[in-house]
């Protein structure tokens, strides 16, 4: 499809320029849809919470409150950006772009279908690991371009949680690429054909719930959200932000939030694959439902336990954050990595035998 | 022993938390308790308190007969009453003020009326903007204890007997 869109293009203009029109169509193809989700996320986010609380949630803007989102970005698009005297102006204005880039970024090698990726490059998930490292310097810069003692303290509280929760993360994602066999995304999903049973979900079940937990802390959400805690101190690292600086910090928060919600369904739950692969019936019942469907449903699922966690945990203290993170995340993912690499080396069915280190 | 291994197993099954979130699941599919407010409203009880109004009998006879009690009793000094003998002789106020901005709503000044010439009503949708007459003259008082009577009168015969 993008090779005719390119050669169409280049009847018109220089092969090369034709390129990178294609790449910029790709982007925005990608882009806008995961802009209006982040908006819609905060809408399902207030209703799912609403409903939890036994109350309704938004409902005044448009049918049952669904133009909510686009009265919220409207306002704080009309927001004055309010800059401290006494901060790094270039910082600080440079931070919410340096925290929203890699949040966008990561998804040029995310597969929404099978050949439904932008790059489909083979460190897929070093890519990834490397790049939505990169949205801890949004933070840590922010803080300190504030010129604000909250601020500053309030981004050393969320980098370090960020970098910790790194660890646990990459021991989970080493798990992943062993029983892969490859670092490629669309590898890492084909290699769970077969159903449901057949996903990786169930010989790396712990690292399924540790991905997912320490998802859960990168992103800063509840219960690890002491670093925004908006019940005991104020948003932290972007204090001093306002209108469409605070937002885009809010979006980078949002699509990370829907990345780690992607990333734990191609990793764990078979991406695009249908669940009722090999059941006889049901496969071909199902089989007109395309693959980015099922990957919408997963991650829908997916980000729903993201909001049902934030109704249901209160917070964590902060030293109990980190306790969970450095001497009971790490040192299981660490366990489970010698146990991945044994089953590899007996070659369990049916996740092992093809692919896979040994 | 046992109970170490009890809970060591439900420290790594994560049972708790399941059982929180199954916990907030149900509460997910519960019916809602909100009430749409300017389109649905609550009951209101016959007792509430709400603006004032003054009640005249039914002959058109004005009941306060500026006793004053309500100007005593009232803990905020929100009611301002003057009083003259009128022509036939008998005792009315010619000043009746009451300012809404002092007013705490507790219903003294209703309960220590002895004519039931006082009285506070159901209605609480109402605002002062900038510029707006807080404070409730005679005149006022009185044409909202015309205006609600109806209501005012069945809220009475519905809580007397408890009275």
């Amino acid at each position: 499809m993008f090779d005719r869109l390119q050669t169409l293009l280049a009847q018109w203009v220089h092969a090369d320029v034709a390129t990178v029109l294609v790449i910029l169509v790709q982007a925005m193809m990608v882009i806008v849809p995961l802009l209006l989700a982040v908006a819609y996320l905060t809408y399902a986010e207030r209703k799912v919470i609403g409903y939890m609380q036994v109350r309704l949630g938004p409902n005044r803007v448009g049918y049952a409150g669904l133009l909510q989102p686009i009265a919220d970005a409207l306002k704080l698009v009309m927001k004055e950006v309010i800059i401290p005297s006494q901060s790094n102006v270039y910082l600080f204005l440079i931070a919410p772009v340096l925290a929203i880039a890699p949040a966008i970024a990561v998804w040029a090698v995310v597969p929404f279908d099978d050949g439904m990726v932008i790059a489909d490059i083979n460190a897929g998930l070093l890519y990834i690991l490397a790049i939505s490292s990169i949205g801890v310097y949004g933070i840590v810069i922010a803080g300190w371009a504030s010129n604000s003692k909250y601020a500053f303290l309030g981004a050393l509280r969320s980098s370090a949680q960020k970098v910790s929760y790194e660890i646990a993360m990459g021991f989970a994602l080493v798990t992943v690429i062993m029983t892969a066999g490859s670092m490629n995304l669309t590898d890492i999903v084909m290699g769970q054909q077969g159903g449901m049973l057949s996903w990786y979900w169930i010989p790396l079940l712990p690292m399924f719930v540790v991905y997912f937990i320490s998802g859960v802390a990168e992103t800063n959400r509840a219960p690890f959200d002491v670093a925004e805690g908006e019940s005991e101190i104020v948003a932290g690292f972007h204090v001093d932000y306002s209108g469409m600086t605070f937002a885009v910090f809010f979006l980078a928060e949002y699509a990370m939030m829907i990345l780690i919600s992607f990333l734990t369904a191609i990793m764990f739950m078979g991406g695009w694959l249908s669940p009722f692969e090999g059941i006889p019936g049901l496969e071909t019942l199902f089989s007109f439902v395309p693959g980015l469907a099922w990957l919408a449903l997963k991650v829908f699922i997916l980000l729903f336990v993201f909001l049902w966690f934030r109704a249901t945990f209160p917070r964590y203290r902060y030293d109990q954050i980190m306790r969970l993170g450095w001497k009971i995340l790490i040192p299981l993912t660490i366990l489970w990595v010698f146990v991945v690499g044994s089953m590899a080396y007996f070659k369990v069915a049916p996740w092992f035998v093809h692919g896979g280190i040994a | 022993m046992i109970k170490a291994l009890k809970f060591q197993l439900k420290t790594w099954t994560l049972w708790e938390l399941f059982q929180g979130m199954a916990l907030t699941l149900k509460y997910f599919f519960k019916p809602k308790i909100t009430v749409l407010y300017p389109e649905e409203k609550t009951p209101m009880s016959p007792r509430f308190r709400g603006k004032h109004a003054l009640r005249r009998y039914d002959n058109g006879e004005e009941r306060c007969i500026a006793c004053k009690l309500c100007e005593a009793v009232c803990p905020a000094n929100a009611i301002t009453i003057e009083s003259e003998a009128r022509d036939d002789g008998s005792r009315r106020t010619t000043v009746y003020d009451i300012d809404l901005f002092k007013c705490i709503y507790c219903g003294f000044c209703e309960e220590a009326c002895p004519v039931d010439a006082i009285v506070e009503t159901r209605t609480f949708e109402y605002t002062f903007e900038p510029g707006d007459i807080h404070v409730m003259s005679k005149d006022m008082l009185l044409a909202f204890g015309d205006k609600m009577e109806t209501q005012i009168a069945a809220d009475r015969a519905a809580d007397a007997k408890y009275r």
